[in-house]
């Protein structure tokens, strides 16, 4: 292969080390309006009243909305396929509030400091009502959180249980009985934030048609035009939704986060408006990843094989409930497709809380899944006294294997039969053994204050959501042979509009520089369900293998006319009969426009699949921990994923590179402390540690090579796999460091110190 | 109040509002490769150089730069040509979403006008003040020590 495989430079490479203007807030328009919200500063109330007429009066605001300025409409902020899989929960602005951070208003005034003034005029008399800051008490609290009338999709109000789910597959409690072996755990994960370094920023604007446009960093353009028209009450034809380049999404911009309220004052008052989170108010009012508190019981026969995995979830869902199914399903969905046992089981309760929304985040309930079921596959292969990967090996998913869980548990509703046609978890493991010098480092003596120690996980993720994620891509031939690429698909700075160019090119046996790529503009892009559950590569990668192919069969069939042939076939960029005369690219696009058999040369296909391959890793963590402070530092992850064919090397090392951090920042640096109230108290970047440079251990990133017969090329997956198993493998260090196994992440170095005995 | 400064080469004049911040003003001159991410010196999207260093412009009020040289990334780079270390990002695979970018071409620009021999670790440290959630910062480290590292560990 040509283009596939190789380190192509990105398409968008150059703007971006120029600094270049491509970021959603890069312009500047005339006249437009800064809007600014009112977010609740109680965890649960009652507005009384809202009074906005000093707010009104000031100068330079233009327009104050309260929820008497909308009909009551329930919605849902994911960006998800339609209909949504989650429950309907949510207004746009509300007569109660749910969390510190939710709205309760909005402002548009002439600048940011009017803006932000005119909230401080604006007088809310609340009446507080009783919260539940602990999701194990929401269920009986005794009062619930959500309305009864006008909310659609909620599994029980009463209970604030926003969704459920439960599988079954043989007897599980029949296996666990009879098993030789059974081990149980109980762990929790914490909120995370995406912490995105650019912060969500909308801007609208009417157009010349008075059509709405909305340029904002956004997964899933398609899916805020839907969302948009729907509260807005105006048609979908009438908005046009542009991502430009954007600064880092990893499922926070899955989100429709601020589109409506900046279209809203559009629409009301003609003039552009533009809306930007603080960095405090992402950290309070955005989205997180949603905690839960999971427990597996794992049975296992007298060969140390899996006999049954019985697995249940408490999700704290928030104040509301946008990704609350399927955030859960994806949890019991990888945690069930990694081992293979005969027995499975799965329940789980989505809740509502007084606290902060869980949304979509990188990983998307993987990394729920994999902490808890890693750590406790670590000490089963302790109890059982076999080394930890020889146990993981023996269970693993093999190539053939069924993997039921996928029939029986889909998104949102029953899936599709999944078949494993690819994995090379267990080369992953070997090579990981070698470059992480498991077998040296497992068992050392070791004395003094610093301790060390190995450790090991192993996660799979999806590629995409089978049967729902649609994706589509336009193709159309110029005059020298190159070819406008147009796909819905949304590159949110993975890079993927370069690898879509190069599966293009790969077809089309041109260069790279020959495929000129747009995405993401829904007047000028079909349709893609958008840039989420490691969709892209594989949904829409096809749909544009498909498209190029549809383009090339009819660059080939004027090739024919134009040399009044037979047949003839592709070579290089040339059509060429049997009898030798051939005719390029070029001059085949030159004829179709200009003088003969003349036609606009071009393809264009959707592709959905029923199919997800899972992506694999297995990742090895060497921790050195400090027994008089308690504080972890990773010294060095070995991270091999089996992700098929890789498409871009260089681009898929940097997702794995990029994934490994975020994974050790949820273990061991990224806290969301609230008081009593429900406050966030860490509303800062220095406060709320995401690793930095300097917090960096060495990496050590390696692909297997493996092909996955359904993917482009052979492709899987890249995007979300490297988060779910660092910390686990971390926390399995420490546990070999110092032999304290931890269950709650992250690890809080008081109570880790606490937990050590050292016998020396 | 009017004060004089020189930016990217050439002397202009600002006539801001007490309290604007140098982010602030050179968002407004479009000076786009300048990012908001904080507000608060946390993120250094906003890195610019001030007299040959690093600072945060969100961080810096425009009335104190009064006769000092600014320079952001939109002079590093011609029509034609790519600075040495915009290359390294580029072919090294350094820009994922390329938002925190900018900032880090600056942070290390700044380490290297200090024009003394580099160690990685003078790099990471360079660096410790651009936040990044894409890149796990592996591989601008290494596209930044290669070129500092150039002629013997002495790029200047």
């Amino acid at each position: 292969m040509k283009v596939i495989g190789k380190d192509i430079l990105r398409v968008d490479g150059e703007s971006l080390v120029r600094g270049k203007p491509v970021f959603t807030d890069d312009i500047k328009l005339k006249d437009v309006l800064y809007v600014k919200i009112l977010h609740s500063p109680v965890a649960h109330a009652k507005i009384l009243s809202i009074d906005t007429s000093k707010a009104e009066t000031l100068d330079g605001v233009i327009a104050v909305f309260t929820h008497e300025d909308f009909k009551p409409h329930y919605y849902t902020t994911a960006g998800q396929g339609y209909p949504e899989p989650g429950p309907r929960d949510m207004r746009i602005l509300d007569s109660t509030v749910r969390f510190v951070g939710d709205r309760v208003a909005f402002v548009a005034a002439e600048s940011v400091a009017i803006a932000k003034q005119a909230l401080e005029l604006i007088d809310v008399e609340y009446e507080e009502l009783p919260c539940i800051f602990d999701a194990t008490k929401s269920m009986t609290a005794g009062f619930a959180l959500h309305p009864t009338t006008g909310t659609t999709g909620i599994h029980d109000i009463e209970k604030n249980i926003a969704a459920h789910l439960d599988a079954e597959l043989g007897d599980v409690d029949a296996a666990l009985k009879s098993s030789d072996h059974v081990f149980e755990g109980t762990y929790s994960t914490p909120f995370v934030q995406m912490a995105h370094i650019e912060p969500h920023i909308s801007i609208t604007w009417l157009d010349n048609n008075n059509r709405l446009v909305i340029r904002t960093s956004t997964q899933v353009p398609h899916h805020v035009r839907r969302i948009v028209a729907e509260v807005l009450d105006i048609p979908i034809g009438r908005i046009r939704v542009i991502k430009p380049r954007i600064g880092g999404g990893f499922g926070g911009k899955q989100e429709i986060l601020n589109e409506e309220v900046v279209g809203a004052v559009t629409l009301k008052t003609g003039r552009p408006a533009r809306i930007e989170y603080t960095r405090e108010e992402e950290l309070y009012a955005a989205r997180v990843r949603h905690p839960e508190l999971v427990t597996f019981k794992l049975g296992f026969d007298e060969n140390q094989l899996l006999t049954a995995i019985d697995l249940n979830i408490l999700e704290d869902c928030g104040a509301y409930g946008p990704h609350a199914l399927t955030v859960m399903s994806v949890t019991s969905q990888k945690a069930l497709s990694m081992y293979k046992a005969p027995n499975i089981r799965v329940n789980g309760d989505g809740v509502y809380t007084n606290l902060p929304i869980g949304g979509a985040y990188r990983g998307y309930g993987a990394p729920q899944a994999f902490f808890p079921l890693e750590s406790l596959m670590d000490e089963a292969a302790e109890q059982l006294g076999i080394d930890p990967i020889e146990l993981r090996l023996k269970n693993v998913f093999q190539v053939g294997d069924d993997v039921p869980i996928a029939k029986i548990l889909g998104e949102g509703r029953e899936g599709f039969p999944m078949v494993l046609y690819s994995t090379e978890i267990a080369a992953c493991l070997e090579e990981g053994r070698e470059l992480s010098n498991w077998d040296a480092l497992r068992h050392q003596t070791q004395t003094g204050r610093y301790r060390t120690g190995i450790g090991v996980a192993v996660a799979g993720q999806g590629s995409g959501i089978p049967g729902i994620d649609m994706g589509s891509a336009f193709i159309k031939m110029n005059e020298d042979a190159s070819f406008n690429l147009q796909v819905g698909a949304t590159d949110l700075g993975t890079g993927s509009d370069t690898a879509l160019a190069q599966i293009a090119a790969e077809v089309l046996n041109v260069d790279i520089e020959k495929i000129i790529v747009y995405s993401s503009d829904t007047d000028m892009t079909p349709f893609d369900t958008g840039a989420y559950a490691s969709s892209t590569t594989y949904i829409s990668g096809t749909a544009v293998l498909k498209a190029a192919e549809k383009c090339k069969t009819m660059i080939l069939e004027q090739g024919i006319k134009l040399l009044q042939v037979e047949e003839a076939k592709i070579v290089d960029t040339d059509v060429v009969a049997p009898d030798g005369q051939s005719i390029s690219y070029a001059d085949i696009c030159m004829k179709s426009f200009y003088t003969e058999e003349q036609a606009q040369i071009m393809g264009t296909a959707s592709h959905l699949s029923y199919d997800s391959p899972p992506p694999f890793n297995a990742t090895f963590a060497e921790v050195e921990v400090d027994t008089l402070t308690g504080i972890t530092r990773v010294i060095k992850v070995v991270s091999v994923t089996d992700a098929g064919q890789i498409i871009n090397p260089k681009m898929a090392e940097g997702q794995i590179e990029g994934g490994i951090p975020q994974s050790l920042g949820m273990a061991l640096s990224e806290f969301m402390p609230f008081d009593d109230k429900g406050r966030m108290l860490n509303l800062d970047l220095n406060s709320y540690h995401i690793y930095t440079a300097q917090d960096m251990p060495e990496l050590v990133v390696r692909f297997a090579k493996s092909h996955e017969p359904t993917g482009p090329y052979g492709a899987k997956a890249v995007a979300e796999i490297p988060i779910n198993a660092p910390a686990p493998a971390v926390t399995n260090a420490i546990y070999n460091a110092v032999g304290v196994r931890i269950k709650h992440l992250p690890v809080k170095p008081g109570e880790l110190l606490a937990n050590i005995q050292l016998d020396d | 109040m009017n004060i004089q400064f020189e930016l990217n080469g050439k002397m202009v004049s600002a006539d801001s509002a007490p309290g604007t911040t140098l982010l602030e003003y050179l968002r407004n001159e479009e000076l786009y490769s300048v990012k908001h991410g904080c507000d608060h010196g946390e993120c250094g999207a906003c890195t610019v150089l001030l007299n040959n260093r690093s600072v945060n412009a969100c961080l810096t009020l425009i009335h104190s730069v009064e006769g000092k040289k600014i320079e952001t990334l939109e002079s590093f780079s011609t029509h034609e040509h790519l600075h040495e270390m915009q290359e390294a990002f580029l072919h090294d695979g350094a820009a994922q979403c390329g938002f925190c970018t900018p900032g880090m071409l600056l942070s290390v620009e700044a380490l290297d006008r200090e024009g003394n021999k580099v160690t990685k670790a003078d790099v990471k440290d360079a660096l410790n003040g651009n936040l990044c959630r894409c890149t796990g910062y592996v591989k601008p480290i290494e596209a930044a020590t290669r070129i500092l590292q150039k002629d013997g560990g002495d790029s200047k």
